[in-house]
């Protein structure tokens, strides 16, 4: 109850609400526009946020993240085409329902179903949050060296059919973050005998470049898309009944997300994915998934509602991002000396509770401003897409510029930004290229510091959480391996 | 399980594929051979202490995983629309250098006046040409500068232009816009 408290008394501030506000609904709104995405938005604001406390900045950029999936499943509805990548699912199932006139039932399923996986994972977490305190310091440099190995495995191996791709963007990730003076032995590595080189490679300039600028030269370079839009009539409040109805689907795909989110590299895909195939073998009416099915709609939207909190978990309790967007906040923390890991469960607990508290109140403001204002949030749709890459150019200058006031680095910015297009026209990763950035950096340091106690191999695993994780990188591994061969002789026995 | 619109492995862009990883190979290469030259190792230190571990494990993962991605990508061969998809590439070069004369302009002219100059120049490069999106792309540019260097505080310099400007406002167009 201290805690509880504690927490509370860290969020009761005049700037934390306004923060609330800003996030909420500007999440709600990027998501709504289809090219846009959260990691865009945080990427631009991420400099904006070193002036201001930790809690308030990350408070600004959690509710983006937390609230943009709310704002992507409007677009994904009314004109199939998800407004972020992980409402792709949400089309399915959201825009059959529209075309058969039940656009309304849709949006208000959408909005409670991930109402209830954003309010369930909140919950979720708090309650988990003293065993956490507990399980983290468990966690010394080879448990952590481990874990982020297996955060990089894990994410690398979630890219189905570019595996190898993703592996060598992810060795290019690592590649990076090793440019410049090395910091121990302070030798220079990469730096081809250019001084703008020595500093290294600024993990949000090469963030923006990926996303921001990528993003905004594939606008730029495509067409304005021109989307009919129908007026939404009646409330949106039957959804709160109607998810009651399937309360079984909505908790289990919450469910999913909260563990899923949990584990780095996994994420909202792979929640949904599990979310949606429970519920199609579960239903009464299978047949009618991917048809206009309430289920499916249900599952989808309740399941990558719950990840953003859970994401927190790897993030807070051991200072490894699970995904790029974490991987974002991560720089956040370190720029107020906030160092994410097991002492931050142990001496600012209160901290992580307000973090936990601030993602409930954003879940109760987002549903609130989307039943009152969905009619008018629809119209964001309609903003030219080449419109808005020169929208996304401007800002993103906001972004590098003011890191540092180089025109250096808004030159590795842009050629990042080509980087990222060429990837995105190709449909390749980018994530791996920033988490092998940070996660890198942390696998370097950690085996650094870790081998100095270690006298055999076999005493790096010796600890029973290095071990477990140790089998864990095993187990991935050699089911990753046993999928590639079957669909290999799949393959072959096809021709 | 299909999802309508992102891309199934049918849709896929193909072209542009194996000309891409032929790239990225050359550059690991490039990297992998400059790798003695970049990097040091250490006497007297231990094998995971060297400052030279972890660019080998990038550079080295980088070329071993691009070629076989490129074993693997063996049955296509380059046809003339890969270099249609990496003609399209360039495409962006136009783009990345508007954004790179606005970089340039912002110390020079100032923050205000290079993005009221640069939205809705973009804006009529693109097509729109009605005087309601001028209007918007004017109206975008001041809001961006109030917001994030009024209101925000962000750390943009005041341009060299202010310099001229009479005493009175010249501290007040550094500060805010």
């Amino acid at each position: 109850m201290d805690l509880l408290l504690s927490a509370i008394d860290v969020l009761a501030r005049w700037d934390v609400a306004v923060a609330l506000l800003v996030g909420s609904v500007g999440g709600v709104l990027i998501g709504a526009i289809p090219g846009v995405g959260p990691a865009v938005a945080i990427a631009i604001l991420l400099p904006a946020t070193f002036s201001m406390d930790p809690i308030v900045g990350l408070t600004v950029l959690l509710g983006i993240y937390g609230s943009s999936m709310y704002g992507g499943a409007i677009p994904a509805i009314l004109i199939n085409t998800p407004g972020t990548a992980v409402n792709a699912l949400t089309t399915y199932d959201g825009y059959p329902m529209t075309k058969r006139g039940e656009a309304r039932r849709a949006l208000a399923l959408a909005y409670t179903a991930s109402f209830c996986g954003g309010i369930v994972s909140v919950v979720a977490l708090i309650a988990l949050a003293p065993v956490l305190a507990r399980v983290a310091p468990m966690f010394g440099s080879r448990e952590i060296f481990l874990a982020a190995l297996l955060g990089i495995i894990l994410v690398v191996i979630a890219h189905r059919g570019h595996t190898l791709i993703a592996a060598a963007l992810a060795s290019f990730g690592i590649l990076l973050n090793t440019v410049g003076l090395e910091p121990v032995k302070y030798t220079r590595r990469y730096t081809f005998e250019q001084s703008w080189l020595a500093g290294g490679v600024d993990l949000i300039v090469v963030v923006l470049g990926l996303f921001a600028l990528s993003q905004a030269f594939l606008l730029l370079t495509g067409r304005d898309e021109n989307n009919k839009l129908e007026k939404i009539s009646g409330g949106l409040f039957q959804g709160f009944a109607e998810i009651w109805r399937h309360k079984r689907v909505a908790g289990v795909s919450s469910t999913f997300g909260v563990l899923m989110g949990m584990i780095p590299g996994v994420g909202e895909f792979t929640a949904q994915f599990l979310s949606y195939t429970y519920a199609q073998r579960t239903s009464r009416h299978p047949e009618k998934f991917g048809h206009g099915s309430p289920e499916g709609l249900i599952a989808s939207e309740a399941a990558n509602n719950a990840v953003p909190a859970a994401a927190m978990v790897p993030l807070l309790a051991l200072g490894i991002p699970g995904e790029a967007l974490t991987a974002m906040m991560l720089s956040v923390f370190y720029v107020h000396n906030v160092v994410p890991g097991p002492g931050l469960f142990l001496y600012k607990m209160d901290f992580v509770v307000a973090l936990y508290l601030s993602l409930l109140i954003l879940n109760v403001l987002v549903l609130a401003f989307l039943l009152a204002s969905t009619n008018q949030l629809i119209r964001v749709v309609n903003i030219p897409n080449r419109f808005l890459g020169v929208c996304i150019l401007t800002l993103s200058f906001v972004g590098v510029y003011s890191l540092r006031n180089s025109a250096t680095d808004c030159a590795i910015a842009a050629v990042f930004g080509i980087l990222g297009y060429v990837l995105k026209r190709l449909y390749l990763p980018i994530v791996p290229i920033i988490l092998g950035m940070v996660l890198g950096g942390i696998m370097e340091v950690k085996l650094r510091s870790s081998m100095n106690r270690v006298k055999t191999p076999l005493d790096f695993i010796e600890r029973p959480v290095a071990f477990v994780i140790f089998c864990m990188i095993v187990v991935v591994l050699v089911l990753h391996v046993r999928r590639e061969w079957r669909e290999a002789r799949e393959r072959k026995r096809r021709g | 399980m299909q999802n309508k619109n992102a891309p199934t492995i049918a849709e896929i862009r193909t072209h542009g594929q194996l000309v891409f990883a032929g790239l990225f190979a050359g550059l690991a290469l490039f990297l992998v051979l400059s790798y003695p030259g970049q990097t040091t190792w250490l006497a007297k230190t231990k094998w995971a202490g060297q400052p030279g571990l972890w660019p080998a494990v990038g550079a080295g993962g980088m070329l071993l995983l691009a070629l076989l991605h490129m074993v693997r990508l063996r049955p296509m061969r380059v046809r003339a629309a890969d270099w249609a998809e990496s003609r399209c590439w360039l495409c962006a070069f136009e783009y990345a250098l508007w954004f790179l004369i606005y970089v340039w302009a912002v110390p020079r002219i100032g923050y205000i006046f290079a993005s009221l100059i640069f939205v809705p120049l973009l804006s009529w490069r693109l097509g729109y040409r009605s005087v309601l999106m001028l209007i918007l792309s004017a109206g975008f540019a001041v809001a961006v500068v109030l917001l994030f260097k009024g209101v925000l505080d962000v750390k943009i310099p005041g341009g060299a232009l202010y310099d001229s400007f009479p005493d009175a406002i010249r501290t007040f167009f550094i500060l805010n816009l």
